[in-house]
């Protein structure tokens, strides 16, 4: 009984650290503006959406990585199947969660169109560094 | 020890890949912090990844001498995680120590956190000794997942009181949060052994690569974040402030 109270404490807290975590690492780009070449590639000019997210993802896969937001990256892709979990089976019972899971996918997604940014800047600098040498 | 584990007397390429990766981290957090200049401001979290550090090189030695089932490193590996797991609870009280410092409640918080720490002492003694005749090994192991769980809930509390005071520096933030994450996912599994006892083979996958969550996170927070970054704090709480 101890145990199962144990576990489900932990459960609900692992998942509220792992949304508050989510979150301090999408503020940071939150107020990051996206170059105008990748407004332009990837469509998004203000407002990301939700459903730019797998696209925004297939691009970044073809960049090189940077070692410094690999992590980052994972944990975001991790967030954003976990909203879309929430969104496809608890949104129906509880539709007043449809606004934020909807809110929180489009931050997914400029998190992601921003990591795009930098990656596409470390392959330019990468480029240049090449044709200097 | 996992029950799996312990029907061989020696660790698989997959277990030593992640313990030497675990260890990496966990230098790695302590040379993040000194190249950054917050080894001092966060000593305590510091001397906790050294002492882990020094204690998995001391498993190692352990290991290579006597085997992975001997009983030296049985009762080594539960003796040096519960000191592990105190100081990473002290670790803890050093950062409500950055929270509540402006407040002037430092002292409060100290004398708190030390009546807690013997309360869980003398709970877990309480229950071995109803339960067990090996007294002293139990209570090891008692105490360890009693004190994961007080550690979990004392960092809700402290993220708790870090959104009502509108807490805004990111890597205190971070740290907490990650600290959070580790004591949830460690509580959470001590409690699914209780549970299932014959889930016993994923725990020598799923528990190293749990162990790499803090010291990754807290890297991460080190080196990547200044320490005069600040957010907003309404943009992190689950329901929206």
């Amino acid at each position: 009984m101890m145990a199962a109270i144990i576990f489900a404490f932990s459960t609900a807290a692992l998942l509220q650290f792992f949304v508050s975590y989510c979150r301090s690492l999408i503020a940071a780009s939150a107020r990051t503006s996206l170059s105008p070449e990748v407004q332009d590639v990837i469509g998004i000019k203000q407002a990301a959406s939700g459903e730019d997210f797998a696209r925004v993802m297939q691009y970044l896969h073809l960049c090189p990585e940077r070692r410094e937001d690999r992590n980052r990256v994972q944990a975001i892709a991790t967030y954003f199947r976990l909203l879309s979990f929430l969104r496809s089976a608890i949104v129906p019972i509880v539709p007043s969660l449809r606004a934020w899971t909807e809110h929180e996918r489009s931050q997914c997604a400029y998190f992601a169109a921003v990591a795009l940014d930098r990656r596409i800047a470390l392959s330019r600098d990468m480029l240049a560094e090449q044709m200097t040498a | 020890m996992d029950q799996g584990a312990e029907e061989k007397n020696v660790l698989g390429p997959f277990e030593y890949v992640v313990w030497f990766l675990g260890i990496i981290l966990e230098a790695a957090v302590v040379v993040c912090a000194i190249i950054k200049g917050s080894f001092r401001r966060y000593l305590a979290l510091n001397l906790y990844m050294l002492a882990s550090v020094l204690v998995s090189l001391g498993r190692f030695k352990t290991l290579t001498d006597y085997g992975f089932t001997s009983s030296e490193y049985v009762y080594f590996y539960y003796y040096s995680d519960l000191l592990l797991t105190i100081g990473l609870y002290f670790a803890l009280m050093s950062l409500y120590a950055h929270v509540f410092k402006e407040m002037g409640e430092g002292r409060y918080v100290r004398f708190g956190s030390l009546l807690l720490l013997l309360g869980t002492a003398v709970f877990s003694f309480g229950i071995v000794q109803q339960s067990s005749d090996r007294i002293l090994s139990r209570f090891v192991v008692e105490v360890s997942q009693n004190l994961y769980f007080v550690g979990l809930v004392l960092t809700y509390v402290l993220w708790g009181a870090m959104l009502k005071l509108r807490e805004t520096r990111t890597m205190l933030i971070q740290l907490v949060l990650s600290l959070g994450l580790y004591f949830s996912v460690f509580a959470a599994s001590y409690a699914l052994r209780n549970l299932f006892p014959s889930l016993h083979g994923i725990w020598p996958f799923l528990t190293p690569i749990s162990g790499c969550l803090l010291p990754l996170t807290w890297a991460y927070a080190f080196i990547r974040l200044h320490e005069n970054a600040r957010l907003a704090p309404g943009r992190l709480a689950v329901v929206p402030r």
